[in-house]
């Protein structure tokens, strides 16, 4: 990828811009690529359920608190900001639905996959991309052991599984963040808080913000494992894949989204 | 196992480092490559194994073109094939006991029992078997080399190849490490292809050598005709770093 990259760069002279575009569009064609390989390594044995389970373990349980924090300051704050503008149109009681339907819907999965990309997207592309720099890939590769099966899709599996799990603990906890700041505001107990948000919270509310956040875990770590499997400098490129696995894959976090929300308004409408 | 390279070239962009290479190296052989830095050694010895793809020739194994064979048969000739790098590349989110036992678990059907035995016995004879539990990040640099040899010798393969197996180690440890490639040799009749800059190593080890220069063979032939050669590359080349190997020995 990195001798198409300097074919097309030395063949003209560009613009800076078209350089960016060039090469975030080279990037991913890349991801496209390194995708077809992620499932024709995928569907076939031998499968690596120890290490996917190995990757679980450490991918949740090393991002639950920061997640945790975050999604009780975004159920916090989303209440007190919401509060005043209600109060406006005397909604006030609807408060406990809209920060249930607001976090469900978009803020979860969305907070959540951008957090995690932060958190492993990151992680996986240094670990990788050393792996790769330091020749352990190649290593594994001479042992006849297949690398890709063994880095690649046991950690895209991982990420593609935790993170629904994580989103689903995030809602509740923002959802639990929202109740703190809304009996602050209007002194409602819990028991009210939650018989208020429970009628308006429909299986379709919480269903299709679960369903993408499979898609954005896919997509933390396949941008990750791209970028770091495909490293190369030294701790250069290293630190280089760190850095682009959070850029690109919160874009293309963002970019999915929208489409998604788009599909997701289409078939179940508000 | 019989490794035949015919007409091999490899280059990156513009900047050929393998021109036209050929080369025959017998089985159970100690077969040594020199030449300066950046003269295509470690590619030559990536071609052989297949990590890279040269751009015209072919690599035989045993009379078999590595180049044209599927993933599924190459890794079929590379469980029989070990590699030494010259960084150790020891997995480092594993301990000593797990680097070793990973290609065994993956690749063969032993038992727990007879794996810990295979992990002894080769921890034994590059003397480090107090190191089983130790991250690779605890080891010094001899000690992850002789790690790195371990690793590659667990499987019993028919042919190494030794990408500077002693570059940055003391005289006696890179005496060890040589007579340790000798001793595989003679026991378990073993192929050996050794990239090396050491003439230490070098003379304990090799039956055969080949001196790289720009991409070509400067030199094949025995190590003993090497040093007396009138050639001015070669004697530039083996004076300097037989005069430091000397030094380094009196050092030592």
């Amino acid at each position: 990828m990195s001798s198409l990259k300097s074919k097309i760069f030395e063949s003209k002279h560009y613009t800076l811009l078209e350089l960016r575009l060039t090469d975030f569009f080279i990037t991913l064609g890349g991801l496209w690529s390194f995708a077809i390989t992620f499932l024709k390594n995928f569907l076939f044995p031998p499968y690596e359920f120890g290490e996917i389970k190995k990757h679980m373990d450490e991918l949740g349980v090393k991002t639950l608190p920061i997640v945790s924090v975050t999604g009780f300051i975004i159920g916090f704050v989303l209440a007190m900001q919401s509060q005043p503008v209600m109060a406006r149109f005397g909604a006030e009681s609807f408060l406990p639905s809209m920060v249930a339907l607001s976090v469900t819907r978009e803020l979860g999965p969305v907070i959540t996959a951008l957090i995690f990309a932060g958190r492993v997207s990151s992680g996986i592309g240094a670990e990788l991309g050393s792996m790769r720099v330091t020749e352990q890939i190649d290593a594994m590769e001479v042992s006849a052991i297949n690398p890709f099966k063994f880095l690649v899709v046991t950690r895209v599996l991982a990420c593609t599984f935790i993170l629904p799990l994580l989103t689903v603990y995030v809602d509740f906890i923002a959802i639990l963040g929202g109740y703190v700041a809304v009996s602050l505001i209007l002194n409602m107990n819990f028991q009210l808080y939650v018989s208020s948000l429970l009628p308006s919270l429909m299986f379709y509310d919480v269903l299709p913000g679960i369903a993408k956040t499979f898609v954005f875990g896919f997509i933390v770590g396949i941008v990750g494992s791209y970028k770091g499997y495909n490293a190369e400098n030294g701790t250069v490129g290293v630190g280089r894949a760190s850095t682009s696995s959070v850029v690109i894959a919160s874009l293309l976090i963002l970019i999915v989204d929208m489409v998604l929300v788009k599909i997701t308004v289409t078939f179940w409408p508000i | 196992m019989r490794v035949e390279i015919k007409n091999l070239s490899k280059a990156f962009g513009e900047h050929v480092v393998l021109d036209d290479i050929s080369l025959s190296i017998k089985e159970g052989e100690n077969f040594v490559v020199f030449g300066r830095s950046g003269t295509g050694k470690s590619v030559l010895l990536k071609c052989i194994v297949g990590l890279l793809i040269p751009d015209t020739g072919e690599v035989n194994i045993d009379g078999e073109n590595i180049l044209k064979m599927s993933a599924k048969e190459l890794n079929i000739i590379r469980k029989h094939i070990g590699f030494v790098f010259q960084s150790s590349a020891l997995y480092d989110s594993m301990t000593v006991r797990e680097n070793l036992e990973f290609p065994l678990i993956r690749n063969f059907d032993f038992s727990v029992k007879e794996r810990e035995q295979k992990i002894n016995t080769v921890l034994e004879k590059v003397d480090l078997l107090d190191a089983i539990d130790k991250m690779p990040a605890e080891l010094s640099g001899g000690m992850k080399k002789r790690i790195g040899l371990a690793r590659s010798i667990i499987t019993e393969p028919q042919l190494i190849l030794y990408d500077e197996p002693t570059t940055g180690l003391d005289p006696i440890t890179t005496k060890e490490i040589s007579r340790l490639i000798v001793d595989l040799q003679k026991d378990l009749n073993v192929t050996a292809i050794v990239v090396t800059h050491d003439l230490i190593c070098a003379h304990i080890i090799a039956d055969h050598a080949v001196v790289l220069k720009d991409g070509k063979i400067r030199y094949e032939g025995e190590l003993s005709k090497l040093t007396s050669t009138k050639d001015e590359f070669l004697n530039d080349f083996f004076d300097r770093e037989f005069f430091a190997d000397k030094k380094g020995v009196n050092n030592g």
